[in-house]
């Protein structure tokens, strides 16, 4: 019993009710053959249709008592082992500790004794595991042999599994279609959850108006400092200097080097420097970082001191200006798509008066395909905002509320990670923040990425 | 109509006139667009070859060749794994220089081999028990440090031969070497210009100083403050006039200081830093000493300039005596750096290594391989096929672009909510790295999916569904595996994108200090844009030649990934 019940593990379980949905597959595809005894041509479906229905009815139904399950199981059995601990009178918040006590103690992930009640729940948690996933062997088992029976009986020639078969084809696919749908539901619910609970401890007013951000709380309460500020203007104003120094670094090269490859270019120069251009679309954030934080500060910082200014070695210029270089590649790809959808009649009428190519384009193109192009710069400044890697390794820590991009200045997504990036307490505030803040550049982005998909979209649909 | 030509012309001359200046603002606008690719051009060469040049050297690594003795005492014959094989190392060094022996010296020896060469000890005896009691040659990996030195990183080397005859006398640990003038007129003209250079510094501060004088003499200060100002210049003064004799002088007798480049003698395989230097003779402290040949004639000797004054580099004068005269015996090899490649993370960079991230970034993109395209290839096939024009499925599109517009951390802060909080993950595993990377590149492969699906012909559907294929049939037997290939290579982008993906990583706790190679989906790990962000932090110079190594095995793979994109999108597509 010890050796079965250590081969089913729920890996297992899954192979072998795989491997009982294939055979499925074949039993429900000869039983067709059978039914239509050598002309299939009286089938409603396909003979592999039969299979396919079979197979499905061994299969699903068994995986969905696999899944719910497995999901429910943990909890269950925790509940369970530990009750007589929670039978002695301990209270919810002590039934907690115990309860990581001895999860901890059953993945083998401290070292030492445990006390001996904790001791007995381990024991006892893994004998009900045991148990457990005996159960659900037999159980998930004998739904799977049940739902190819039961299929298989259905099998006659006037049944329409195809149908059968295709609604259920339907569904995964409207499911996973959905999935876009889930994940921005998770996305709003996690960070608005969290940061109610934040508000709750910190007022939303302090948060966005406050102008002194500290979130170092001290461990006991009545320790000096021990609220911490948080203030996020900041933090706002940091992320909107350095993404402002991005923009001004890539929108005019970016937009420039469009026009230039698109207008002027010639198809040779032009299959070249496109994909050149966009392998730095392609080098992930942290390279940019480690090339911001290696090559861009100390050279700003060299050459403040060389000309007398003192330029600190985290300055806001060194990682504006790396992520400009990352975003050249962004505007000047959708700057050429709005570019290149201008029609060509708009060109000719003015070249055709005797306009130069350069007014052609500053007069008629640019104008335009502006809409477009303004679409794309918002949804740039969006992903400024958003960047994340470049400033935790070229910008500061410290929030100084300054304009100067000589200075070290911090952004929300480098508060974002210094508050969730070691030890977390869900319940302080601390922690909460970073989900707030996150909440807050969710918003900002959404916002930007709603107006500029929108204005994109009008402008396409006017030449299309 | 004479009046009529003349405004004719008037206006043609006008517009000639005006044409000067339009077509310079042609050019000028068709510059400023060349300038802009240019520029764009330009940051990519300068990103690129500054990552090569930090981090091509990382490739190779220095191992120093120890005459070992595996000693029976030091050896527990029961355990053998449990044996001092650190005194094994130790005695190694110490036996190749035997006379370092106060605890500073011993301490500086052992520090220029790495910890790793115990291990390696270790391994060579557990796997080879016969060994015991035998001595034999074994390569050990160097510290960190000293690989870095013989990369030329510490400090400039030069060593130059010289062929004049000297003389050498040993006194304990003091070393004499006496010549004609001629033998250290190299030596001698570097004194003299790290003099002048003085000077020329004290001529600055003296001219400073006389400024200062007089506008406190013509502001009429406190006499406190004139005289204090007329020390200070005297002093200068005098500074400046000894310079100038010091400079000029023929018996030149001058100290050799820690402030300035330091100058290596290695003459009879003895190595001494020279100290002090007059015209005929040089002296100074031996650091590597010789078992046979001692003081003598010699008619060959080298002069070693180390350009990187000892204040500012991280190995002294005699670990560096003690390096080259290890590399003069031939007991020091680069070679291939297998360990970058076999290796978990290390807080010691020469032992530290990129599989341990390599590995937990596979795993992590097998979980995103393995969800992200078949969901993404069924949303694209339901959008494009099967919906109808309605609210909700515009409402499902919107909503994928924007998950392609959303930043990347703000994932991560939705698996450290969901996936770890709510549905109790561990933290760290690459399982919950794929899930949240999945959920970032579905939207990718969603809409590259869509673009393939759109660009078949409606007439492959129309004749499937001719023959009476359902609309189901038609999708999955006609329309999909024509739009297959497009749709991988949309999928292959996507993944290139995760791999290089690191802001949501952090988020989930990937970013722990992790020895082990993951074996597992649940074992804590770490992938390889972390790994760089990790080194980046680390302020050791070989940590820096690491990270851009690392880059460059990044790099290396999102290249290929891409090129292969290529590849299949020119192999396959079809102009319908």
């Amino acid at each position: 019993m010890g050796a079965v019940l250590q081969i089913m593990q729920p890996a297992t379980l899954i192979v072998v009710l795989l491997a009982l949905s294939v055979s499925g597959f074949y039993m429900g595809r000869r039983k067709a053959f059978r039914v239509a005894g050598n002309d299939i041509r009286v089938l409603r479906s396909l003979p592999s249709h039969y299979g396919y229905y079979t197979a499905m009815w061994c299969g699903i139904p068994a995986l969905m008592v696999f899944v719910f399950w497995s999901m429910l199981d943990d909890r269950i059995i925790l509940v369970m082992a530990t009750s007589s601990i929670s039978a002695s009178g301990a209270s919810a918040q002590e039934m907690n500790l115990v309860y990581s006590e001895v999860l901890r103690f059953v993945a083998g992930s401290t070292i030492g004794e445990p006390r001996p009640h904790i001791a007995d729940a381990v024991v006892k948690y893994r004998d009900l595991q045991d148990i457990s996933n005996a159960a659900l062997m037999v159980f998930a088992l004998s739904i799977a042999i049940a739902g190819a029976a039961f299929a298989l009986s259905k099998i006659h020639k006037e049944q329409r599994a195809r149908n059968s078969v295709e609604m259920v084809i339907m569904v995964f696919l409207i499911a996973c279609s959905m999935i876009a749908i889930f994940t921005t539901l998770g996305i709003v619910l996690s960070v608005l959850f969290e940061s109610i609970r934040f508000f709750q401890k910190i007022p939303l007013l302090d948060f966005i108006f406050g102008l002194e951000w500290s979130p170092q709380t001290a461990i006991r309460s009545d320790q000096i400092g021990s609220t911490g500020a948080f203030g996020a203007i900041p933090l706002f104003a940091g992320t909107l200097l350095i993404s402002f120094i991005a923009m001004v670094v890539a929108a005019p090269i970016g937009l420039m080097s469009a026009i230039y490859l698109a207008e002027y270019a010639s198809a040779r120069v032009r299959s070249y420097a496109k994909p050149l251009l966009e392998i730095l679309a392609g080098i992930p954030t942290v390279v940019y970082g480690f090339f911001a934080a290696l090559v861009a500060a100390p050279f700003f910082r060299d050459a403040g001191g060389l000309i007398g200014l003192d330029v600190s070695s985290e300055s806001a210029l060194a990682a504006g200006l790396v992520m400009g270089i990352m975003i050249i590649p962004f505007i000047s790809s959708l700057s050429d798509d709005v570019i290149t959808a201008v029609p060509q009649a708009l060109r000719d009428g003015a070249l055709g008066l005797g306009a130069t190519q350069s007014e052609t384009i500053r007069r008629v193109v640019i104008p335009a395909a502006l809409p477009g192009i303004v679409g794309g710069l918002l949804l740039a400044v969006s992903r400024a905002i958003g960047e994340t890697m470049i400033v935790v390794m070229a910008a500061g820590l410290s929030a100084n509320f300054t304009a100067n991009p000589l200075e070290a200045v911090t952004t929300v997504t480098v508060q974002i990670v210094t508050l969730l990036v070691g030890d977390q307490e869900f319940d302080s505030a601390k922690t909460l923040a970073a989900f707030a803040l996150g909440l807050m550049l969710f918003v900002a982005t959404l916002t930007l990425n709603v107006i500029a998909l929108h204005v994109v979209r009008k402008y396409r649909e006017q030449y299309e | 109509m004479g009046n009529g030509t003349h405004t004719r012309q008037r206006a043609i001359n006008k517009v000639r006139e005006g044409l000067v200046r339009r077509y310079a603002a042609e050019r000028r606008f068709r510059r400023y667009g060349m300038l802009a690719v240019f520029s764009g051009l330009v940051f990519l060469v300068i990103m690129f070859t500054s990552i090569i040049s930090n981090g091509h050297s990382a490739f190779r690594q220095h191992y120093v060749r120890l005459t070992v003795e595996y000693d029976e005492s030091r050896i527990d014959m029961d355990d053998p794994a449990a044996s001092d094989f650190e005194g094994v190392v130790k005695e190694a060094t110490r036996e190749m220089f035997p006379w370092m022996s106060s605890r500073r010296d011993k301490q500086r020896l052992y520090g220029l081999i790495s910890g790793d060469a115990t291990y390696t000890v270790r391994d060579r005896v557990t796997d080879n028990l016969s060994l015991i009691g035998k001595r034999e040659e074994l390569w050990v990996l160097l510290d960190d440090d000293a690989d870095m030195f013989f990369k030329g990183y510490i400090t400039p080397v030069e060593r130059r031969l010289m062929l004049s005859k000297v003389e050498l006398v040993l006194d304990g640990d003091q070393a004499t070497l006496t010549g004609d003038e001629t033998a250290f007129a190299k030596i001698v003209e570097a004194v003299r210009g790290n003099l002048r250079l003085q000077l020329a510094v004290a001529e600055a501060e003296l001219e400073n100083a006389s400024r200062l004088l007089v506008g406190a003499e013509a502001r009429k200060e406190g006499r406190d403050e004139v005289v204090r100002a007329r020390s200070k210049l005297e002093s200068l003064q005098t500074q400046v006039a000894d310079l100038k004799t010091r400079i000029l002088s023929a018996n030149l007798n001058e100290e050799i200081g820690e402030g300035m480049s330091s100058h290596l003698i290695n003459v009879n395989d003895i190595y001494f830093r020279i100290n002090a230097v007059t015209a005929t003779s040089i002296s100074g402290v031996v650091f590597v000493k010789s078992t046979q040949r001692l003081s003598g004639v010699s008619g060959q000797w080298q002069l070693i300039t180390l350009e990187t004054p000892v204040a500012d580099r991280r190995l002294s004068d005699k670990e560096i005596s003690v390096l080259l005269s290890l590399q003069d015996q031939g007991r020091i090899e680069g070679r291939f750096n297998s360990v970058f490649f076999n290796a978990g993370d290390s807080r010691e960079p020469e032992q530290s290594g990129i599989l341990g991230a390599l590995k937990g970034s596979m795993y992590m993109l097998i979980v995103t391989l393995l969800l992200s395209f078949p969901i993404g290839v069924a949303a694209a096939v339901y959008l494009e096929e099967f919906a109808p024009q309605n609210r909700w499925t515009d409402f499902i599109e919107v909503n994928i672009n924007n998950l392609a517009a959303v930043p990347s951390i703000v994932f991560g802060l939705l698996g450290l909510a969901v996936f770890i909080n709510f549905f109790g993950l561990p933290r760290s595993a690459p399982l919950v790295g794929g899930l949240v990377l999945t959920l970032m590149t579905l939207p990718t492969i969603i809409i590259s999916g869509r673009a393939a699906l759109k660009s078949i012909p409606p007439s492959i559907r129309e004749a499937a569904l001719g023959v009476g294929a359902s609309k189901v049939q038609t999708v999955f037997y006609h329309v999909l595996p024509l739009a297959l290939p497009g749709m991988l290579t949309g999928t292959i982008i996507g993944m290139a994108q995760a791999l290089g993906e690191s802001a949501p990583l952090l988020m989930i706790g990937m970013v722990a200090f992790i020895v082990d190679v993951p074996q597992s989906f649940t074992d804590p790990a770490t992938a390889l844009p972390v790994q760089i962000y990790l080194w980046a932090d680390s302020p050791e110079r070989a940590f820096v030649e690491r990270t851009s190594a690392a880059i460059m095995v990044l790099l290396g793979f999102l290249i290929t990934m891409n090129a292969l994109a290529v590849v299949l999108r020119k192999r396959f597509e079809r102009r319908w």
